[in-house]
């Protein structure tokens, strides 16, 4: 039997785009923190069930004559990932700054996600400090990935700097509250039509994370709702899939919703068509 | 006058030698002169770590030449878990 592409396709469980950042193309469409696992072997499990293809990671005080920093880095270099550094818990640019620095020199890549925090209840990003250590980022040779809110003035401002990805909150870091703003993500999303766009922080179920896919997201950074699960392992694999389903129902072209029931089964050939219908309420159409 | 013996003199000249910094937010006495010759002294000789003085990154290769004075802010670093 001749098979289309799309079966072909659906056959192999793919979808048809690939995805690229800053010219690397990546195997997934899911970004993975290491985070608040129970074990570093849990984690390396479940970057493993995610078919994640980026991972992050941070940086943080090693105390004196501590290795703690090279057993983890010896353990991420064994799974097949990129490494996507932050600055998380940096207040001002020039804290962003240095530790991009600082990751780049550790991790021998230019990749960063670029975290300024406004304020510690909200941990918002602080969209002005986020612009203008974006900017000198990227003139030092950076690839920013800025964690950034759906504004689309500091948006716009993040690409004018040289950024080629954008990577707005669905809602605040830890909550798994899932896509707080969905109307103006999706807005985001039409506006920026062909910038890499990645839903980053307040994912709580892997529902949350076909919604974005399905609003035309291009992939989903998350941590917490996997780490924090009762099973990583398999809540990883409960993202990967719904990841898949999302991009594939997005690729597909899903359906208007509309506000009156539409019968599915056809009409033509319906028996009992001429009957007197039951009540007075209903009629045939 | 004899003020010190010979063994207090070389105490005392060796703590003029101490500088007082901050390291990874803590108070440190070292003798160490260069930022290299510090991240010697804490045993990262041969460990991966990433440092910066007063908020500034310090490139490995440069770590030689970079003084450690009085007052400095020191953070040695390494790659953690991050989200």
């Amino acid at each position: 039997m001749n098979q289309t592409e799309p079966l072909r396709r659906a056959m192999a469980g793919a979808t048809s785009t690939p995805l690229s950042f800053y010219g690397v193309q990546v195997s997934s469409r899911l970004l993975l923190g290491t985070a608040l696992y129970p074990s570093p072997q849990v984690m390396s499990e479940a970057v493993r069930a995610a078919r994640a293809g980026i991972v992050t990671v941070s940086l943080r005080r090693e105390q004196a004559r501590g290795r703690s920093g090279e057993r983890f880095l010896d353990l991420i270099r064994a799974l097949p990932v990129h490494l996507l550094p932050n600055t998380a818990g940096c207040r001002t640019p020039k804290e962003a700054i240095t530790t991009a620095e600082m990751a780049r020199e550790l991790l021998e890549t230019d990749w960063v996600k670029l975290e300024v925090i406004a304020n510690d209840d909200t941990l918002q990003p602080d969209l002005f400090g986020l612009v203008e250590a974006a900017t000198e980022l990227v003139k030092r040779g950076f690839k920013v990935f800025p964690y950034t809110t759906e504004d689309l003035s500091a948006a716009e401002r993040l690409v004018a700097a040289g950024c080629r990805v954008l990577m707005p909150w669905g809602s605040p870091i830890g909550t798994g509250r899932g896509l707080s703003n969905p109307l103006a993500l999706k807005t985001m999303r039409a506006y920026f039509p062909d910038l890499p766009l990645v839903i980053d922080a307040g994912i709580g179920a892997p529902s949350h994370a076909a919604a974005a896919m399905e609003m035309g997201y291009d992939a989903v950074l998350l941590n917490t709702a996997v780490a924090k699960a009762q099973d990583p392992v398999t809540m990883a694999a409960a993202f990967a899939n719904a990841i898949d389903a999302g991009r594939a129902a997005f690729e597909s072209g899903l359906i208007e919703p509309s506000d009156r029931a539409q019968p599915s089964t056809p009409v033509a050939g319906t028996p009992f068509f001429d009957f007197e219908p039951p009540h007075s309420g209903g009629t045939r159409r | 006058m004899n003020a010190h013996k010979p063994d207090d003199r070389g105490a005392i000249a060796a703590a003029d030698r101490l500088r007082e910094v901050t390291l990874n937010g803590r108070p440190l006495s070292t003798a160490a002169e260069t930022l290299a010759d510090l991240v010697a002294e804490q045993g990262f000789g041969d460990v991966k770590v990433a440092t910066a003085v007063n908020g500034d990154f310090v490139a490995a290769r440069l770590r030689e030449s970079a003084p450690v004075r009085n007052g400095d802010r020191i953070e040695i670093l390494s790659v953690r878990q991050g989200g």
